[in-house]
């Protein structure tokens, strides 16, 4: 067996000693140096830095967010080799837009930072896949598309993850999802009981184990008519 | 780097050979000379090159909750694997979006329910965050033992039902008496045992009562002896080292890039802990340790969990050795109640105090990430304020899913029952998953 070496946290030269931070300003404050590097670099594919409370946002145009997140992972200057986080936010004001995030840790520099992308209203929900970059982004990222619809472009494999995949109300963590849900407890209740748990298995469950061609007749006529494959 | 194992499989047949010992022969005939067997009548012949699916889960006691994997083998060996989540879903962060802050300190009990005091703090400093509130030194150093002590609980449950999963019984008889007693101490502090809800917006839900630190200062004092104990039984027994070495393993650079954490990332050799790397509640003033693994497999992953226990309990110490007097809540009409005698007699009082609890503090439009070394890993909150009393959005980030998500790399290429050992490695807990 192999050891490893060990691969320590903050060990960039000239660091200061980590504190917990204290009186922290709603805006404004020092911004991650990161920030205005990638200023200088990608000039107007960054659309707008802040800070609040002492985290540094920075927007970028969602069609430079793939190529920014990879340089921030490979650039050594930053190395943002680790992925804390992938969602959205929706906000009750329906002429804002949609906020896609991504949480970014150097370890290696001990910083923090956060990218956005924004999506109009009207817009077709789609974001940059960076499962490219970080395989943590897999879960993430279908858990995003579950509940928010959003498409990440270049994901593999891209499906729901905590909802089963017959699931047709929509995306529950839209402001427009009601929150018990878009049909009656009783028509819930009807649904549950006619549904068909053996369909649950996913076609490439089914086809891995070349069990597809022993199902009975009814299942597979089920299968073929799109039971499994949802929506 | 899962490191692949060849099976020798061998067939004992009842015949006796030449030299007097039962015949073993390769099941596999092949060029290396091995005898073709022939399947007896009505038996079925060899079944090389068929996959066979199997189902564990959702379940099954070893799948810790309702996860459910499906698993492709040839012969014993996992080929592929593919987890199906989301049994316990229950929408959490949609619940959220219609509660005040202070209401969805309930919620964060459950989300990870073997860590319900880590995650009630977690949250009210995400809150404290948005709100920009400093706490006071009394309620720091709270916080710090109420962290500390369900660090040490949840890390019992996982060594309990590990040892079960392996095949041990005795830890977990251990572990769960020791989990008891810290159940007891949290009940004298909050009143509950599972889903404490201790913590409020600007401070907690109660101060400790009279006399709780004589207890806790006794437990402090026996835990490390059944700790020890536990380690004496386990870390060189045999079958336990066994199943766990050289299981699972991942490599420091593959652990970072799929966003492990906690013991996780920290038995695969990366020194990476929250408390001292961000440090918050003071961390960076405490003496203590991060224990590092070298080799990433299951075996390093329950090393790490031990020596994170001890070093907890040598927080503990020194928490009590330091715990201030002094108001637990901070003085911030904002967000803290004001005295029910107060509320009873005076008139702006009971208005203060009525539009507290009905429209539920303001924070300032803004937003918040804050994350904490919890038992699995780093949890965070990220909460969106767009001026009203409930959060735009409250995400969570749940260090579990994130951790399992590893799990068809973890397992490929290993057998069948190294499975169960490394889905327990994990530290799952499905609340948190599916929330």
């Amino acid at each position: 067996m192999s050891e490893f070496t060990v691969i320590r946290a903050g060990s960039a030269p000239g660091l200061p000693v980590p504190a917990t931070p204290r009186n922290v300003p709603h805006r404004g404050g020092e911004a991650n140096p990161s920030a205005a590097t990638l200023k200088a670099k990608f000039g107007d594919a960054i659309v707008r830095v802040d800070v609040v409370w002492g985290e540094t946002n920075v927007v970028v145009a969602m069609d430079k967010a793939l190529e920014i997140i990879t340089w921030l992972h490979d650039e050594p200057t930053e190395s943002y080799e680790y992925l804390s986080d992938v969602t959205a936010v929706e906000f009750r004001d329906r002429g804002l837009p949609i906020e896609i995030i991504w949480h970014l840790r150097s370890l290696k520099h001990r910083r923090f930072l956060r990218l956005k992308g924004l999506i109009e209203k009207g817009r077709p929900l789609s974001a940059p896949s960076v499962y490219g970059v970080y395989k943590g982004a897999d879960w993430l990222e279908r858990e995003c598309y579950d509940m928010f619809g959003v498409t990440f472009e270049g994901h593999p494999d891209l499906r729901r993850i905590l909802l089963w995949e017959q699931y047709a109300e929509g995306y529950p963590l839209r402001k427009d999802f009601p929150l018990r849900g878009r049909f009656s407890r009783a028509e819930q209740l009807e649904q549950a009981l006619a549904a068909n748990p053996e369909a649950r298995y996913s076609m490439e469950e089914l086809s891995v184990a070349d069990a597809y061609a022993d199902l009975p007749q009814d299942m597979r006529a089920r299968i073929k008519g799109g039971e499994s494959t949802g929506e | 780097m899962a490191t692949k194992r060849t099976i020798e499989v061998e067939l004992s047949t009842t015949g006796i050979g030449p030299d007097g010992k039962p015949q073993r022969v390769p099941l596999v005939a092949g060029e290396s000379g091995g005898v073709a067997l022939q399947a007896p009548p009505g038996i079925e012949p060899d079944l090389e090159g068929e996959h066979m699916l199997i189902n564990i889960g959702p379940q099954h006691p070893a799948t810790h909750g309702v996860l459910r994997l499906v698993l492709e083998l040839d012969g014993e060996t996992v080929v592929r694997c593919i987890p199906h989540i989301g049994y316990l879903h229950c929408g959490f962060e949609k619940i959220g979006e219609y509660r005040q802050y202070n209401q969805i300190i309930p919620w964060t009990d459950r989300d990870d329910y073997l860590n319900c005091v880590g995650n009630n703090i977690a949250f009210a400093m995400g809150a404290e965050k948005l709100f920009g509130i400093e706490i006071t030194p009394r309620c720091t150093v709270l916080r710090v033992i109420g962290m500390e002590l369900s660090r040490i609980i949840s890390h019992l449950v996982w060594m309990g039902t590990t040892c079960i999963d392996i095949g041990a019984y005795t830890p977990f008889l251990w572990s769960f008496q020791e989990r008891e007693n810290v159940y007891n101490l949290f009940e004298g502090w909050v009143g509950a045992r599972l889903t404490t809800s201790a913590s409020r917006v600007g401070g907690m839900a109660a101060d400790i009562p009279d006399g709780w630190l004589d207890g806790l200062k006794a437990w402090v004092r026996t835990f490390p002896k059944t700790l020890s104990e536990c380690d004496r039984v386990v870390t060189k027994n045999g079958i336990w080292v066994g199943r766990t070495v050289g299981i699972g393993a991942m490599s420091p650079d593959e652990a970072i890039n799929y966003g492990l954490s906690g013991p996780m990332l920290r038995a695969s050799g990366v020194d990476y802990d929250v408390r001292k790397d961000f440090p918050y509640l003071d961390y960076e003033t405490y003496d203590w340790e991060v224990p590092i693994g070298v080799n990433g497999d299951v075996y390093d992953r329950y090393l790490v969990r031990m020596e994170e226990m001890r070093q907890s309990v040598r927080i503990l110490e020194q928490a009590i050795a330091r715990l201030p007097d002094g108001p637990v809540n901070v003085d911030d009409p904002r967000v803290i109640l004001p005295p029910k005698h107060k509320a009873t007699s005076e008139m702006e009082s009971m208005i203060h105090h009525f539009k507290n609890v009905m429209e539920g503090p303001r924070p300032a439009i803004g937003e918040a990430y804050v994350a904490v070394e919890a038992p699995k890993g780093e949890k965070g909150y990220y909460m969106v304020s767009d001026g009203s009393s409930k959060p735009v959005r409250w995400r969570i980030r749940p260090p579990s899913f994130v951790n399992l998500s590893a799990i068809p790399k973890m397992v490929e290429g290993h057998l069948l029952s190294d499975v169960i050992a490394i889905n327990a490695s994990i530290d799952i807990v499905m609340g948190e998953i599916d929330r």
